[in-house]
């Protein structure tokens, strides 16, 4: 029983976003860059639970970046996961991703790949689906549980004004959401342990992006704040009515 | 060639995002000189008339009962329709749903994908250039989609539903699924909606409050200013991980993301998590007894004071503004 938790190497939630070479490029200059909080604090810890819980062997990183997203694979050892693979490429799109990570998980075999339900800079949700596409595998998604019996996993994941509670038999892929694990700090020993675990590094293979950013803008903040007294909620619900035209 | 709507029935209704996608490929199909072709599963003849009505000029209309319990039944039969319609964009509700299915039918038809759209399309030679909301909502990008066959999910309420007289042409569809083999089975589906309630994605007014409320014994004054308004409500993180409220109505990050055309924020500090979740809402107002609360410099209109005095006074104004309208 072997996991593969795909994560993805993103700025900081707090940090100041800024666009260089004529508005195409993120400028990473000082951007502290962290695990995608949802592949870290579900997607990852659920499958170390599993792991401790004597239901998966091996808890596997896989990675599609350039060589300065390491520290941020090491983080994730130093969490527990026990190696990695980097795929040694930019990453245009989410089908390019995909992609990647579905060429190497079929060469290498995996019973549960884990995914963040969405990314915290691009939101697009969709490399989960798309791996579950390029392998033929069933795709539940934003799960916020995970249970494993033998070869069958339960699942409770989000649908449309509620929740399903699912089983499927392995293999299978699974985006993580709120829920399914709490957030954990690394320990000394994870830390020190980090610097010794394999991370392999291969060469992209295939790889055609379907899609490319061609600019970027950054979303007007709102001005000014309109300070309306509580003694006069009157106006509040007429400004709401004939200038914001909401009600 | 047309442009092909995953369109969706919930609870007895065309659900709201998929007249938004009917409307929306309408646009595409006029800038593109092509048709809007439409599927649904399991629609009745006033849900189909009224698809016809939002802009589709067929529908495919499916009666399989099989399908919801596994995106990868959906995505086949989408496959197949693809085919049959020689689609060359197909159209999402960047929803639940559409989250799942989306991305899987990319992935097959090697089309390029762009999820949660927030404007119409600029066709630019054999390319569709679109905006989508990115950094968690401070930013927005531009993208182009170079593939052959263009997907694009569109973020729920970014345009209102317009209604015409136009009239589709049903065609049953039944998609051979013979060959997909389904390992999904569903034991146990749990409603968390109360009857008559819209939920939060779809809502056009959400009430939320937070930790300044006290106490959930507290929200009875939350309802009912939701209640007079016609609004959803919702909570903060704090709140929901108390429990205080249910998870399902804890929108901010790791929440759900919400862009209504009126969301009031109540006793919520405004941490850049919450407003991650919120800040595509078309206008924020913001009550809290703390000045230099960091929500009100991402709000539209703010009211300082006491919480416990000013959601009973709102909820007065609300009423009396209603009763002046009729």
């Amino acid at each position: 029983m072997k996991i593969l938790v795909a994560i993805s190497n993103v700025p900081d939630t707090t940090t100041k976003i800024q666009f260089t070479d004529g508005d195409t490029k993120f400028n990473t200059a000082g951007v502290t860059f962290v695990i995608n909080p949802y592949d870290e604090w579900y997607a990852l810890v659920r499958a170390l639970e599993l792991k401790e819980a004597n239901l998966a062997e091996k808890v596997t990183l896989i990675h599609v970046g350039l060589a300065d997203s390491e520290a941020t694979i090491r983080k994730g050892f130093a969490l527990g996961a026990d190696d990695a693979v980097r795929i040694d490429a930019e990453s245009p799109d989410a089908y390019f991703v995909a992609e990647q990570i579905g060429n190497y998980a079929k060469t290498n075999g995996y019973d549960l790949i884990l995914v963040g339900k969405e990314t915290i800079n691009y939101n697009g949700s969709s490399v989960g689906a798309m791996i579950a596409g390029i392998l033929d595998l069933p795709f539940i998604s934003l799960a916020t549980r995970l249970d494993l019996a033998g070869n069958k996993a339960t699942l409770e994941n989000e649908i449309d004004g509620g929740t399903q509670v699912v089983e499927c038999e392995l293999p299978l892929v699974v985006s993580c959401a709120k829920g399914m694990a709490e957030q954990r700090i690394p320990n000394m020993r994870g830390i020190m342990a980090a610097r010794s675990k394999p991370l392999q590094v291969i060469p992209a293979s295939g790889g055609s992006p379907l899609t490319s950013i061609k600019s970027y803008s950054l979303n007007p903040g709102r001005t000014t704040c309109k300070m309306i007294s509580e003694d006069n909620l009157d106006e509040l619900v007429h400004l709401l009515h004939s200038e914001a035209k909401v009600i | 060639m047309a442009i092909l709507v995953y369109t969706e029935i919930n609870k007895g209704r065309v659900k709201k995002s998929s007249l938004e996608t009917i409307n929306y490929a309408a646009k595409i199909a006029e800038l593109t000189g092509s048709t809007v072709t439409a599927i649904v599963n399991n629609a009745d003849a006033a849900q189909l008339e009224e698809m016809g009505k939002a802009g589709a000029s067929k529908i495919l209309s499916v009666k399989n009962d099989s399908l919801a319990a596994d995106n990868m039944l959906i995505s086949a039969a989408l496959e197949q329709a693809v085919k049959a319609e020689n689609a060359k964009v197909i159209v999402f509700a960047f929803d639940v749903v559409g989250k799942a299915v989306a991305p899987r039918l990319a992935a097959k038809l090697k089309a390029g994908l762009v999820a949660g759209a927030v404007d119409y399309p600029a066709v630019n030679g054999n390319t569709l250039e679109v905006k989508k909301n990115v950094f968690s909502g401070k930013a927005t990008a531009l993208y182009s989609i170079n593939s052959d066959i263009k997907i694009i999910s569109l973020l729920p309420n970014s345009f209102p539903v317009k209604l015409g007289d136009n009239k589709a042409t049903v065609l049953e569809f039944a998609p051979d699924l013979s060959a997909v083999k389904s390992r999904i089975t569903v034991k146990e589906t749990k409603s968390n909606q109360a009857g008559g309630t819209i939920p939060l994605p779809e809502a056009e007014m959400v009430v939320s409050a937070g930790r300044g409320m006290k106490g959930p014994e507290n929200w009875g004054m939350v309802e009912d200013l939701a209640k007079a308004l016609g609004a959803t409500t919702a909570c903060s993180r704090p709140v929901a991980d108390m429990h205080w409220r249910p998870h399902h109505e804890h929108v901010g990050q790791t929440g759900v993301a919400i862009r209504p055309n009126l969301y009031i924020a109540i006793g919520i500090s405004g941490a850049i998590q919450h407003l991650a979740g919120v800040n595509g809402s078309k206008t924020i107002v913001v009550i809290n007894n703390d000045k230099d609360a960091p929500f009100f410099k991402s709000a539209d209109y703010g009211v300082v004071g006491d919480a416990f005095s000013i959601i009973p006074k709102l909820t007065e104004a609300v009423k009396k503004f209603k009763a002046n309208q009729n």
